[in-house]
């Protein structure tokens, strides 16, 4: 856990009381919705369909207990009982009255949680690895660097008026389970030939009209020098931004227009002058945010408990066990992923209900503490491996032990048109369907790792370019039609989808992936190739025979 | 559904509200032929043509205190009279998400 200092609180109070304000101010007149945008905008406040939406931040993916219990609160109180957990360590509500807001944002404030850096033209919550701290092999806990970033870019007028809002992801393990290479800046913890940790800085990355995968810009910055770097960059990114109109875009497009390489350049020279200036990093204020993480007092526990031999001779046990269980950095205890994904369910969605029981589990089983991935799935970092078994039985009574984290129908969807106003078609609907279709766990077991993902317009909060089966909705002659592409992925070797051909309409979706699991099952040499294995073995050309042979 | 708020001309094909959301709760309401706003769509006002449209859409921009985003959608009128949302945006935003809300189910 993370313990805020005064200075952070008296932020978050301070906004607070000017927010009330504004809103006072709007709801009277006195401010129009022109001038009371961009200041809705800050506090996280966004108009969706049917109501205002409420984006509130959860740092680096760490929630304890009371802030959970703070969120299910929100939802009970002010909105419609279910908040919804996003791809960027966020959660939404969605049905939110404007009047209300600064109570609801008051009662979060009361136990640190905000909506700073979730909307606008600025510098996002810095996101991370949902396992940071607790996976083994980590070079050290990525949150440390996060929060060293987001103290030095919150509010910081260099970072608060950017051309397009920036987004920075950190991971410190191999696998990278942050999706740093579709980040504006990703950086991988590493450590150099002299032990000494560092990063690997990625640049460039992000979906939306015109997706790219981040390419890496240094391969070893010291740990020192990470915000004078990243300062680096951002300037580079707004002198261009700033010079003419053409680069007022994502730094996405500036890296692809002026090359990695003279970009890394003029990076390199505008850091030169200013590595060793007061953004140089002292030892004393890495260990004083460190000192801030606190580690739970694990017990010295056997690797195998009895309670788990005894609990392995049920099937549905092992069937959840398999999926949702990870390793942990300290033997005897385990990671669980907890399952949103419900049969039938909104990814992502969850209760006040399941919100509360959850706070109460994780106070009984994970030390208080309570993880948000990019998956939007929620996670229980430190979980003895002798209580795997009455956990399981518990989040099996609150519906939340599907046992399919990582398979076809752990779906990412973003709220597409049942919600978001910029929507060209419905994606939840579809995410729907395709849980029903794949609701039997020995099939969705034997097709194996299979990462769906879903967005209802072409910008992409679903991530449907990096899906492994990835389903865009846009609309033709007044009618919702969703082109497919497949063999993306999100992982440490990133790649784009392939379209597969025409779109198709609503109700031949579920058809159209079936197809294309069905034809990958005929298709893989040995049941350990998973599907991108296969895809990236044949392409796509099998895949669009026998999609489109009978359409 | 190419989002409204991409509206730039004006030109309208059928007969058309105008619509927006609420300032102080953000619910959906309709413009009114008494310069008020409601959450029916049975009582908005009808236009048919786009000097109609510019008229009530100019009045509905004016009332910002009243509501939020106001853009012109298009509406069917059933052979009853009735008075329909003209296409799968309007009807979601009249009738609500098309899923199923979690504390529902
Ligand atoms: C009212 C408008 C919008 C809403 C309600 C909205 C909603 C969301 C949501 C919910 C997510 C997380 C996905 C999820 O977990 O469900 C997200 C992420 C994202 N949004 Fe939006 N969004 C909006 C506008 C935009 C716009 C205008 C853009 C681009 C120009 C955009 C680009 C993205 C991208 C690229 C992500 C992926 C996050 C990432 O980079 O990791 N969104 N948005
Ligand atoms: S991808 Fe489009 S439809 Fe989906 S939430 Fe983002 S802006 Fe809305």
């Amino acid at each position: 856990m993370y313990a805020y200092d005064e200075i952070d609180r008296t932020l978050v109070n301070e906004r607070v009381s000017e927010f009330r304000d504004q809103v006072k101010r709007r709801l009277s007149g006195e401010l129009t919705e022109d001038e009371f945008k961009i200041l809705r905008l800050q506090n996280g406040v966004y108009l969706q369909l049917h109501a205002y939406m409420f984006r509130v931040a959860i740092p680096y993916g760490t929630l304890a207990t009371n802030q959970m219990r703070a969120l299910a609160h929100v939802a009970r109180k002010y909105d419609r009982g279910y908040g919804h957990f996003t791809t960027r360590q966020n959660i939404q509500f969605n049905w939110i009255k404007l009047a209300e807001l600064p109570d609801a944002l008051e009662d979060l404030a009361k136990v640190g949680i905000h909506a700073m850096q979730t909307s606008g033209n600025n510098m996002r919550n810095v996101t991370s690895d949902q396992w940071a701290g607790v996976a083994p092999g980590e070079i050290e806990d990525p949150r440390i660097w996060s929060e060293l970033i987001r103290q030095h870019t919150t509010l910081h007028p260099e970072f608060s008026f950017l051309p397009r809002k920036f987004k920075i992801a950190i991971t410190a393990s191999d696998h990278d389970r942050a999706a740093i290479k579709i980040h504006d800046i990703g950086l991988r913890l590493i450590k150099n030939e002299k032990g000494e940790t560092g990063f690997e800085v990625l640049v460039g990355g992000g979906l939306g009209r015109t997706p790219f995968i981040a390419k890496t810009i240094k391969h070893f910055v010291h740990g020192r020098d990470i915000l004078s770097y990243i300062e680096a960059i951002l300037r580079v990114y707004n002198q261009y931004g700033r010079r003419d109109n053409i680069y007022k875009a994502r730094i996405k497009i500036l890296v692809h227009e002026l090359g990695i390489e003279k970009f890394s350049r003029e990076v390199e020279d505008e850091w030169q002058h200013i590595r060793n200036s007061s953004l140089q990093i002292d030892d004393e204020v890495i260990e004083d945010i460190r000192s801030r993480f606190t580690y739970p007092a694990y017990e010295k526990l056997p690797h195998m408990p009895d309670e788990l031999r005894q609990a392995a001779a049920d099937p549905d046990f092992e069937a959840w066990r398999k999926n949702s269980v990870a390793p942990h950095k300290v033997q005897g205890y385990s990671i669980v992923t907890i399952s949103l994904k419900p049969t039938g369910g909104p990814p992502g969605d969850a209760t006040a209900e399941q919100m509360d029981a959850l706070a109460d589990l994780a106070d009984k089983y994970s030390f208080g503490e309570i993880r948000v991935g990019h998956e939007q799935n929620l996670a229980l970092p430190h979980v003895a491996k002798r209580d795997l078994p009455a956990l399981w039985k518990a989040l099996d009574k609150l519906g939340l032990a599907t046992p399919n984290v990582n398979l076809i129908t752990d779906i990412i969807a973003c709220p597409g048109l049942d919600y978001c106003s910029l929507a060209n078609a419905r994606s939840i609907p579809i995410a729907q369907e395709l849980t029903r279709r794949f609701a039997n766990h020995e099939l969705a077991n034997l097709i194996g790792r299979l990462h769906i993902n879903i967005s209802g317009c072409i910008n992409a909060c679903g991530h449907h370019h990096v899906g492994h089966i990835g389903i865009l909705g846009v609309e033709k002659n007044g009618e919702e039609v969703y082109q497919i592409t497949i063999g993306g992925r999100a992982d440490e070797n990133a790649a784009l989808g392939t379209l597969i051909g025409p779109g198709v309409k609503f109700d031949e979706v579920a058809d159209v992936v079936e197809d294309i699991v069905e034809a990958y099952l005929a298709l893989r040499e040995r049941p350990e190739e998973l599907f991108m294995d296969t895809v990236k073995r044949l392409g796509v050309e099998p895949f669009k025979e026998r999609v489109y042979a009978t359409r | 559904m190419t989002s409204p708020l991409e509206q730039k001309k004006i030109k309208i094909a059928g007969p058309s509200v105008v619509t927006a959301n609420r300032t102080w709760d953000g619910i959906v309401v309709y413009r009114t032929a008494a310069k008020s706003w409601s959450a029916d769509l049975s009582e908005a006002a009808i236009v048919r043509n786009s000097d109609e449209a510019k008229a009530l859409l100019a009045e509905a921009v004016a009332d910002d205190v009243g509501a939020i985003g106001p853009y012109i959608a298009p509406v069917q009128i059933g052979d009853d009279g009735k008075v329909l949302p003209g296409n799968l945006r309007e009807q979601i935003r009249r009738t609500g998400v098309t899923i199923g809300q979690p504390a529902q189910v």
